[in-house]
C-alpha cells in the first residue's frame, strides 16, 4: 500500500489541489483534509498548501494556527509526522511555534510573483533527502509577506544546526540571511516560502525551466515513508 | 463595561515597509518635518465586566497567545476610559 499524503484546506487555501495532485504525481496516496476535522484519517505526512487562510486577518496563519486540525498537526509533527508548509503553510508552522522566526511584509511591500532560483542547502530532512547539497532549483515564488525574519541568535542556530534548507540566489524580499526555507531540530518540519508544488510537471512548472525541480520534495518524503 | 485597548507595533529592530512607504509619501503632500512612520495595529477589547487586575491578566494572556506575535510584534494593554 502506498503512503498517504494528507493536505489540509482552511478557508482562503489556494494551492490544496496542486499539492494533492504533487502528491498524486509522484505516487502517493493523496488525502484531503479539511480544518475544522481534527483527525487526521491515518495520514503519514502532511502538507499545509499556499493561499490566504482565513483571508490573511491578523497576521498570515494567525488564525489558522488555532483550527481544530492544526492542534492535532502541531501534537503529531511533535512526535516526528512529516510535515511540510508552503508560503502560507510555511507561515502557519511559524505561527504554531513547530518553526522559529515570522514571515513579514516583503522588503519593497510588493507581492512578488516569478521564478526564482535556490541552492538547497540540507538533505538531512524528510522532504530535502532527495537532493544533492548545493543543488540549484528553479521554483515560483507568489507571496507578499515572505520575508523571513528571527533574531541574530535564532538565525545562528539554524545555521549553526544545519537547519537553512535553502536560499535564495538573488534575495527577492529582503529575508534574514537569505533564508528561502528551514526545518526543525528533528528534520520532520519542513517550511518553505517558494512552490515546489507548481514545479512537478514539463506542462505546468516554470518556462522555459527546468520544469520540474520541485519534484524532489515530495519523492524525499515518500521514499522516506515507503522505507520506514 | 469596560474597554481595553491592545496597542501591536512591530518590535524596533523588525523592518516596517510600509511605515516607510507612508513617510515616503509625507513630503510630497506637503507634510514636512517627519523623521519616522511606523505603522501597528489597535484591538479594542470589550469586557464584560470592570477591567480589574484579573481581566487585564486575562488580556494580556490574549495579546500574549493571538492579538501579537511576540517573535516580531511588542504589545501595550491600557484601559480606556
Amino acid at each position: 500500500m502506498s503512503a498517504r499524503i494528507g493536505v489540509i484546506t482552511f478557508p482562503g487555501t489556494q494551492d490544496d489541489t496542486d499539492a494533492l495532485r504533487a502528491a498524486r504525481v509522484v505516487g502517493a496516496e493523496p488525502v484531503a483534509l479539511w480544518h475544522r476535522d481534527p483527525s487526521l484519517h491515518q495520514v503519514d505526512a502532511v502538507i499545509l498548501p499556499g493561499g490566504f487562510s482565513y483571508g490573511d486577518y491578523l497576521r498570515c496563519g494567525a488564525i489558522a494556527r488555532f483550527s481544530p486540525v492544526m492542534e492535532t498537526v502541531i501534537a503529531a509533527a511533535r512526535e516526528g509526522l512529516p510535515v511540510l508548509g508552503i508560503c502560507n503553510g510555511f507561515q502557519v508552522l511559524c505561527e504554531s511555534h513547530l518553526l522559529p522566526g515570522a514571515l513579514i511584509r516583503n522588503a519593497g511591500t510588493l507581492f512578488i510573483n516569478r521564478d526564482v532560483t535556490l541552492r538547497v542547502e540540507s538533505n538531512s530532512t524528510a522532504w530535502t533527502s532527495d537532493y544533492e547539497i548545493g543543488r540549484e532549483i528553479l521554483i515560483p515564488i507568489k507571496n507578499g509577506e515572505g520575508k523571513f525574519a528571527a533574531d541574530e541568535r535564532t538565525l545562528d542556530e539554524l545555521e549553526g544546526e544545519g537547519r537553512v534548507i535553502a536560499r535564495y540566489l538573488n534575495n527577492p524580499n529582503g529575508s534574514a540571511r537569505d533564508i528561502a526555507g528551514i526545518a526543525n531540530a528533528a528534520g520532520n518540519v519542513v517550511g518553505l516560502m517558494p512552490h515546489p508544488e507548481h514545479a512537478i510537471e514539463e506542462l505546468t512548472g516554470p518556462y522555459p525551466g527546468p520544469a520540474t525541480d520541485g519534484l524532489p520534495f515530495f519523492t524525499s518524503v515518500l521514499k522516506q515513508l515507503v522505507n520506514a | 463595561m469596560a474597554r481595553v485597548v491592545v496597542d501591536v507595533m512591530l518590535k524596533p529592530e523588525i523592518l516596517d515597509p510600509q511605515g516607510q512607504a507612508v513617510n515616503r509619501a509625507l513630503p510630497r503632500l506637503g507634510f514636512d518635518g517627519v523623521v519616522d512612520v511606523r505603522q501597528g495595529k489597535r484591538f479594542e477589547v470589550e469586557l464584560e465586566g470592570p477591567a480589574d487586575e484579573a481581566a487585564l491578566a486575562r488580556v494580556r494572556e490574549m495579546a500574549e497567545k493571538l492579538l501579537a506575535n511576540t517573535v516580531i510584534e511588542e504589545y501595550r494593554v491600557r484601559v480606556e476610559g
